[in-house]
């Protein structure tokens, strides 16, 4: 599959430096910096309860750091012009989808809160991508979970960020699904995209990509 | 269309679509407001002049107790579902998104009591006036009541019980709204002006829609920290 692929990002940076969280009064993370570029993967490993997730969240922006810094092109991201998160597409182990509306209006929705207006066509084609051809009208509850996080996936190739945040994107997925996302994954690299993702899975991915081991000291 | 204005209008027709397919939700509000008004007449009996002095407390009262109704679902929806996440991390600024989500909780709540109190103000015995007062101040304290309402309902997001605790906690902050509301009906019934408790709630009504978008928003990151 080479979709996707039409939309090259320019060169970015993240860098990361002298990270410190807790969690309920537990340091989890102490000094932990890295830096990412355009086309790299970093997976983020760890036992449960190493902050994987922890860190996923600070790094969008939804959780706050003790200390460190996090910045996107050399330029911290709280005084970035739009917004601390305006780079990046997160996906969490909740889809984010309402299951009253339909694929389509979801998808349509969460673009257009995230700044990007989609038209049904881009949309519909993203989701017949995703291989939900022929459920694009349907509401959202009547799709089965894996169906459900094809259309969370969609939403992540509708917005165009350069930078992907993905808690558990292989959990609970069939091994088509896991294709699919395996696929889009690779097209973001080649595309100049950056990804970070928390996995349990050994899926093979295609590209430049680092492991970070959260939780060694303990 | 600018992004702030698409996002804005995006997240505000969301909220309807949702409401039009939810239907109850909202119908389930208006009809305990209408059955909570419904039970005094039976409460304390028919007297005509009674029900009358009582009408102004009476439907402001329930008016409240239906507006809590409402609350808990406010954000625990979209917390639940993880909307809420994808909310904050918008490019936009966060107090004007929940602007835009307390518009349309008054769109789909306050308003449709606004609507139907002329029918209970009747059925309380309310004269022509009274009624457009009642009205009129429930076009202005509505609002006020989901802005602070959604203040308690960010400060008790994913909380066990959040429920109990939004009344606790917002109940008391009714208060200025409820004395000024009922208060104009009052003024009216007993041949005096409604304009001075009006204009303090319309004063209130502003000072609300400053501060409390901006209070959500700061209870909404915390929260969700």
């Amino acid at each position: 599959m080479s979709h996707a692929a039409h939309v090259v990002f320019p060169a970015h940076r993240l860098d990361v430096e002298g990270l410190v969280a807790e969690r309920g009064e537990r340091l989890l993370i102490q000094g932990l910096g890295f830096s990412l570029a355009g086309g790299e993967l970093l997976q983020v490993a760890g036992r449960n309860g190493a902050g994987k997730t922890t860190l996923l969240r600070i790094l969008c922006g939804l959780s706050r750091p003790l200390e460190g810094r996090i910045c996107w092109d050399s330029v911290p991201v709280q005084h970035l012009e739009d917004g601390p998160a305006a780079h990046l597409a997160y996906l969490g182990h909740t889809n984010a989808l309402k299951d009253e509306l339909s694929g389509e209006e979801n998808l349509r929705i969460q673009s257009a809160l995230q700044g990007r207006r989609v038209g049904r066509d881009e949309a519909w084609e993203v989701l017949g991508r995703m291989g939900l051809g022929g459920h694009e009208d349907l509401p959202v509850k009547f799709l089965s979970q894996g169906q459900k996080r094809r259309v969370a996936l969609a939403r992540l190739l509708l917005v165009r960020r350069p930078l992907w945040i993905l808690d558990e994107p292989f959990a609970a997925l069939d091994v088509q699904v896991i294709e699919v996302l395996r696929s889009a994954l690779e097209a973001h690299l080649a595309a100049n995209g950056m990804i970070i993702l928390t996995t349990h899975q050994a899926v093979p991915i295609k590209g430049r990509q680092r492991t970070l081991t959260l939780g060694k000291a303990a | 269309m600018n992004g702030l204005a698409t996002a804005l209008i995006t997240l505000l027709r969301r909220d309807l679509i949702l409401a039009l397919r939810r239907r109850q939700d909202a119908l389930v509000v208006l009809g305990f407001f209408v059955v909570v008004v419904s039970l005094f007449p039976l409460g304390v009996g028919p007297d005509p002049q009674l029900l009358r002095s009582m009408a102004p407390g009476v439907l402001w009262v329930s008016a409240l107790l239906a507006t809590m109704l409402s609350l808990e679902r406010l954000f625990s929806d979209d917390f639940r579902d993880g909307s809420l996440e994808q909310i904050l991390l918008a490019p936009q600024p966060l107090s004007l998104l929940v602007g835009s989500k307390i518009l349309a909780h008054w769109l789909i709540t306050g308003l449709p009591l606004v609507l139907i109190s002329p029918l209970l103000g009747m059925q309380l015995g309310l004269d022509g006036t009274e009624i457009l007062t009642l009205m009129a101040a429930l076009l202005l304290g509505t609002p006020i009541l989901s802005l602070v309402g959604a203040i308690g309902a960010a400060l008790t997001l994913g909380l066990r019980g959040g429920g109990v605790l939004i009344s606790l906690l917002i109940l008391p902050l009714y208060v200025p709204a409820l004395v000024l509301g009922a208060g104009a009906v009052d003024a009216v019934m007993y041949g005096s002006s409604a304009q001075a408790h009006l204009s303090l709630m319309a004063a209130l009504l502003i000072l609300t829609l400053l501060l409390a978008p901006w209070a959500i928003a700061a209870a909404l990151r915390i929260m969700l920290d």
